[in-house]
């Protein structure tokens, strides 16, 4: 098949291309969430992130929360933010980073005013950010624009036969091209960290790799009771077929198809090396992991499932596909593209890659995803320990 | 032709269901994608899509490998042709 050069995407003030043209309420904190679901349910078109932190975190922890609100306003998905905290220092902190972008951002602090000043201050913003976002056009874009996270859920042993190598293999096809490409779930190459080790660009990036398994290995060893049962794999993983850690390690492995990593980012972190293939340290949780990728700065997400992860974003959308016929079967409407056939072997890994980047374009410029339509938004911050 | 089980690597002593399931005694038609190969096995036990067959018998302590690599530990004997799951292997990690 030949490769489409280009996808229509939205161009913003940064270089950057997005696939989607969100005005986002972002709240700073959780006490601010219901200001800004007031705002977003008064000026239609606006879209609010509600989550559930952002007070007495400290140290790496508050940094992080820092680098993933920041960074979800910064993601080229995103034509304009509005930003509400309970305080005004934090409330600037994010407004400022996000504004490094170009693209229009404005904060309000909820403090001395309440949430109903608040929200109609807000709102009036909202509402002149989204009327200006809604004449935005789709553009021609190179496809060195799209930015593709990768993570796999629900995932059984069809995911490791199929789903996952037909995301490798699209890899394998798009690295070429020019694309940016991010894998992480740390804890899910438990059993195949050494063999991952050895897809490291260079020896910088392998050994950053290493500490960065052995650390969240040495966490797990730590706070585990007795093993991960149901947690690692998880009971749906169980009823899929799968076994043990290590044997979910290689199926989720396939993903980066022959694809080697030029470098290791922290959760959320922003790539800077240039195009290819980075490893983000992250949770194996979907919500949490997506929610990290977008907030780096990806914007299409590709999601192989087994038994059927549901998951969706509220700014990255999230590709589905699976290779489970029973997962087709039984819950089709949340599956983007169907590769089951490989199984059959009635369609090879290189059509299934295709039919895999077609469906890419598509949801690329501008087809909702099956995770769109049926409103899931799971919006998941990431949090390293206990606040202060 | 129809496959009833795919292995991934010709070193591998498990293969996976692909049909809906696999009955007892029943012939087997096997594809190892390594190599592109085939080969036969008759089952033992009911074994459900996306399930592991032993294509050896395992002994307590040996390791099972998939994609040609070590995934975990026999810890009950295994036969050819049995079900191979949480009931007989165990991780080797955590």
């Amino acid at each position: 098949m030949e490769i489409p050069k280009s996808f229509l995407g939205y161009k913003r003030e940064n270089g950057r291309a997005g696939t989607r043209n969100h005005v986002i309420i972002l709240p700073v904190d959780d006490i601010s969430n219901a200001c800004a679901e007031a705002v977003a349910n008064n000026i239609k078109g606006t879209i609010a992130l509600p989550h559930s932190y952002g007070r007495l975190q400290f140290g790496a922890d508050l940094e992080l929360h820092f680098r993933t609100m920041i960074g979800t306003g910064c993601n080229p998905n995103v034509a304009a933010v509005i930003v509400i905290g309970i305080e005004p220092k934090w409330t600037k902190k994010i407004v400022d980073g996000i504004a490094k972008t170009g693209k229009p951002v404005e904060g309000f602090h909820i403090e001395r005013t309440g949430d109903i000043g608040t929200t109609m201050k807000a709102s009036k913003k909202a509402q002149e950010f989204v009327m200006w976002a809604s004449e935005k056009q789709r553009e021609e874009c190179p496809l060195s624009d799209l930015w593709i996270s990768v993570k796999c859920g629900e995932s059984d042993t069809t995911s490791g036969l199929a789903a996952n190598p037909t995301v490798g293999n699209l890899m394998d096809k798009l690295e070429p091209l020019g694309v940016h490409l991010c894998f992480g779930e740390t804890s899910e190459l438990t059993g195949a960290e050494q063999v991952c080790a050895t897809r490291g660009a260079t020896k910088e990036a392998s050994e950053k790799f290493m500490k960065t398994w052995s650390s969240y290995n040495d966490f797990i060893l730590k706070e585990a009771t007795d093993d991960l049962s149901e947690s690692q794999p998880t009971a749906g993983n169980i009823a899929g077929g799968l076994t043990t850690i290590e044997e979910k390690a290689f199926g989720n492995f396939q993903k980066i198809g022959n694809c080697k990593f030029i470098d290791v980012l922290e959760p959320a972190e922003e790539p800077t090396k240039g195009k290819g293939l980075y490893f983000m340290d992250t949770s194996s949780a979907a919500a949490e992991c997506v929610t990290l990728q977008a907030a780096a700065g990806f914007n299409i997400h590709l999601f192989p499932t087994g038994q059927g992860n549901i998951v969706g974003n509220p700014i990255e959308p999230v590709v589905k596909l699976t290779a489970n016929p029973l997962t087709v079967k039984g819950m089709g409407e949340h599956i983007d593209c169907d590769v089951s056939k490989i199984l059959s072997r009635e369609m090879n890994l290189s059509e299934a890659g295709d039919e895999l980047i077609k469906t890419t374009l598509r949801v690329a410029n501008g087809r909702l995803t099956c995770a769109e339509a049926l409103g899931h938004k799971e919006f998941v911050m990431t949090k390293l320990y206990r606040s202060a | 032709m129809a496959t009833d089980i795919i292995i991934h690597d010709k070193k591998d002593n498990v293969g996976v269901v692909v049909i809906e399931k696999i009955t007892p005694k029943q012939d087997c038609a096997c594809w190892i994608m390594e190599d592109d190969s085939s080969t036969n096995i008759q089952s033992v036990d009911e074994i459900p899509l996306g399930h592991k067959i032993a294509m050896v018998d395992l002994k307590e302590g040996d390791a099972i490998l998939k994609y040609g690599h070590d995934i975990g530990k026999v810890v009950k004997s295994i036969k050819k042709g049995e079900h191979v799951h949480v009931h007989n292997v165990k991780t080797k990690k955590w």
